[in-house]
C-alpha cells in the first residue's frame, strides 16, 4: 500500500532521514520504534508532506506521491495523527471533528461519521460542547483518533499516541487502534513504547539516528536480544 | 438550531435597529451635539478598523502591524477622488472601491511571500510596509505631500453606522463559516490544520487581504468625515492603536471590539481636557486592563443573547 523508496530528508544542513526504504502493506499494523531523534516523526511528517524530501520517493497505492502537498495527500487517504495530539483547544470537540472532515463535501456522510466516531470514544460524547483544550490527556488523544478517523483515510498514521497517558489508558488506546485496523484502515504506528506497540504490530521496523537497522515481524523483534536490550529494558 | 440561529439573528438586527433609531433620536433632540457626533463618527470608524483587524490577528492569528498602512490608501484613495474628480456621495463611493482595489493588491504582494512563513516575520513585514505606503504618499503630487488634502464633508453618521453594520455582518459571517473555521485552526495549531489537508498559507492570505480591504473602507470613511488628511495621521503608531482596540476587547472576540472601540474612543476624548496628563492615564487604563483581564474584556468570548439569557436565569435562580 505504502512503498518508501530511498527517502532522505535534510533540515539545513542536518540530514534526518538516511535513504529510508519501507513498506507497508493493506490491512497491517506496522510499527517504527526507536530512540528520541531517530527520525521517526520526520518520516510521518515526509510522509504527511509535512516536510519536504530532499531525496527519494514515496509511492501510495500504487502510485508516486511525488511533491504532493498536504491537501492532496489527505485527499488520498493518508491522514495523521500528530504527536502530542495537536487538537485545536479553543474550538469545540465536535467543531474539531468537523475539522478532520474539512476536505469531504458529503454532509451527510460527516454526520454519520461523527456518530461513529462518538460511538467508539462515548467519552467524546459526554464532551461534544465542551472546548477540546479542557479534556484530559486520554481524552485529547481520542480526539486527535477521532479528528484524524473523519477524514475517512486508507492508511492512518499514528505518532507516539501513548504520550504522557497513564499505563491504563496506554492499554486502552492500543486496543482501540487494534479495532480500527480490524474494521480495515491500515495502521503505520510510531512509539517510543517498544513493548506495548510490538505486541501489536505485524510486523515493525526499528530506527536509529536517520536509518532502519532492523526490521522484522512484531513477535520476532519482540523475542530478539538487540531490541531486549536496547529497548524493552533488558 | 436553526431556530435559535433566526431568533439571533433577529435580535441582533433589532438591536442595530434600536441603535440607529435611538442615535437619530438623540442627535434631534440636540443630546448628541456635533461635539458628540464627531466622537460618533470616530467610535464607528475604530470599530470597523478594530474588526478587520481583528480577522487577521484574532480570527487567523497573524500578527500584522501594519493596518494603518491599508487604511491610508483608502483615505487616500477617497480624498484623491473627492478633490479631483467628484464630490459628494458619488465619490465617496468611487473612492471607497478603488481604496478596496488597490489594498486588495498590496496585501497580496506584502501576504504572498511573508505568510507562506511560518512566524512572526508578517509583523515586521507590515510594519516596514506601512511606512513605505505612507512615504509614498508623503512625496506624490497628487496627494499633495506632507500638507495632505483639505476635503469637502461627504461623510454623514449614518453613512458610517450602516458602513460598521455591513463590515462586521461580512467579518461574522466569514468566521463562522467553514473557511473562517479553517482560519480558526491556522491559528490554534498550523501543523495540525496541515495535517488535516488545510491549505494553511491560502487562509493566512485571504484573511489578511479581506482585513485589509475593510481597513481602507474605514480610511476612506475618515478622509469623507474629517475634512484633513495628512500621511502623519497614519504612521506606525496609528496600527498601534487599532491593535491596541483589538487586544483591549480579546483577540478572536467581533463584539470584544465593539466593546473595546465605545470604551476607549470615549476615554480618549474625555481625557482630551487633560491633555497633559491624558496619555499617562491612557497608559494606566490599559495596564490596569491587562492587569485585570489578562485576555481582554472579553478574552475569546462573544457576546451573545442567549449566553444573556442564561446569565439571567442562574441570577434570579441564585435569587430564589
Amino acid at each position: 500500500m505504502l512503498k518508501i523508496n530511498k527517502l532522505s530528508v535534510h533540515y539545513g544542513v542536518i540530514q534526518a532521514l538516511k535513504q529510508v526504504s519501507l513498506e507497508v502493506n493493506a490491512g497491517e499494523i506496522v510499527a517504527l520504534i526507536g530512540a528520541n531523534g531517530a527520525g521517526k516523526t520526520t518520516l510521518l511528517h515526509a510522509i504527511s508532506g509535512l516536510v519536504k524530501k530532499s531525496e527519494g520517493d514515496i509511492e501510495f497505492l500504487d502510485h508516486s506521491l511525488g511533491k504532493a502537498t498536504s491537501r492532496v495527500i489527505v485527499s488520498k487517504g493518508i491522514t495523521q495523527v500528530p504527536e502530542g495530539r495537536r487538537i485545536f483547544p479553543d474550538m469545540s470537540v465536535t467543531e474539531n471533528l468537523l475539522m478532520g472532515a474539512y476536505l469531504r463535501k458529503d454532509k451527510k456522510g460527516i454526520e454519520e461519521d461523527i456518530l461513529k466516531v462518538f460511538e467508539r470514544f462515548p467519552r467524546l460524547e459526554e464532551r461534544k460542547k465542551q472546548l477540546a483544550g479542557t479534556l484530559s490527556g486520554g481524552e485529547q488523544q481520542m480526539l486527535a483518533m477521532g479528528r484524524a478517523l473523519m477524514a475517512r483515510p486508507k492508511l492512518l498514521l499514528l505518532d507516539e499516541p501513548s504520550m504522557g497517558l497513564s499505563p491504563l489508558l496506554v492499554k486502552e488506546i492500543f486496543s482501540i487502534i487494534t479495532e480500527i485496523n480490524r474494521q480495515g484502515t491500515t495502521v503505520l504506528l510510531v512509539e517510543q513504547n517498544a513493548r506495548m506497540a510490538l505486541q501489536i504490530a505485524d510486523r515493525a521496523y526499528v530506527m536509529e539516528n536517520g536509518n532502519i537497522v532492523l526490521s522484522g515481524t512484531g513477535k520476532e523483534l519482540a523475542a530478539s536480544d538487540e531490541i531486549k536490550k536496547a529497548y524493552l529494558g533488558g | 438550531m436553526k431556530y435559535w440561529l433566526k431568533r439571533n439573528t433577529l435580535l441582533w438586527a433589532g438591536l442595530i435597529a434600536l441603535t440607529y433609531l435611538l442615535l437619530h433620536i438623540l442627535i434631534a433632540l440636540g443630546i448628541i451635539n456635533n461635539v458628540y457626533q464627531t466622537v460618533l463618527m470616530t467610535i464607528g470608524i475604530n470599530i470597523i478598523l478594530a474588526v478587520s483587524l481583528n480577522l487577521i490577528i484574532g480570527v487567523t492569528g497573524q500578527f500584522s502591524l501594519g493596518h494603518a498602512g491599508f487604511m491610508v490608501i483608502g483615505a487616500y484613495s477617497c480624498g484623491v477622488i473627492l478633490k479631483h474628480v467628484t464630490a459628494g456621495l458619488a465619490g465617496v463611493f468611487v473612492g471607497i472601491a478603488i481604496g478596496i482595489l488597490i489594498s486588495a493588491a498590496v496585501a497580496l504582494i506584502v501576504a504572498i511571500p511573508t505568510l507562506r512563513l511560518k512566524g512572526d516575520y508578517l509583523a515586521i513585514a507590515t510594519l516596514g510596509f506601512g511606512e513605505i505606503i505612507r512615504i509614498v504618499i508623503l512625496n506624490m503630487e497628487i496627494t499633495n505631500g506632507a500638507a495632505g488634502l483639505i476635503l469637502p464633508k461627504a461623510v454623514s453618521w449614518q453613512m458610517i453606522f450602516w458602513a460598521v453594520v455591513i463590515c462586521t455582518v461580512i467579518i461574522v459571517n466569514f468566521g463562522t463559516s467553514a473557511h473562517g473555521r479553517a482560519c480558526i485552526s491556522v491559528r490554534e495549531d498550523e501543523i495540525a490544520a496541515e495535517a488535516m489537508g488545510i491549505n494553511t498559507t491560502q487562509y493566512k492570505i485571504l484573511a489578511f487581504v479581506i482585513g485589509a480591504m475593510i481597513a481602507s473602507v474605514a480610511g476612506a470613511l475618515y478622509a469623507g468625515a474629517f475634512y484633513v488628511i495628512k500621511p502623519d495621521m497614519f504612521t506606525y503608531s496609528k496600527s498601534i492603536d487599532i491593535l491596541v482596540l483589538v487586544v483591549f476587547g480579546g483577540m478572536g472576540s467581533i463584539t470584544g471590539s465593539f466593546i473595546s472601540s465605545v470604551l476607549v474612543s470615549i476615554l480618549n476624548t474625555a481625557l482630551q481636557q487633560f491633555s497633559s496628563i491624558r496619555m499617562i492615564v491612557y497608559g494606566l487604563a490599559l495596564v490596569a486592563i491587562m492587569v485585570f483581564r489578562p485576555s481582554g474584556l472579553l478574552g475569546r468570548k462573544e457576546f451573545t443573547f442567549s449566553g444573556l439569557m442564561k446569565k439571567l436565569d442562574q441570577k434570579k435562580g441564585a435569587a430564589s
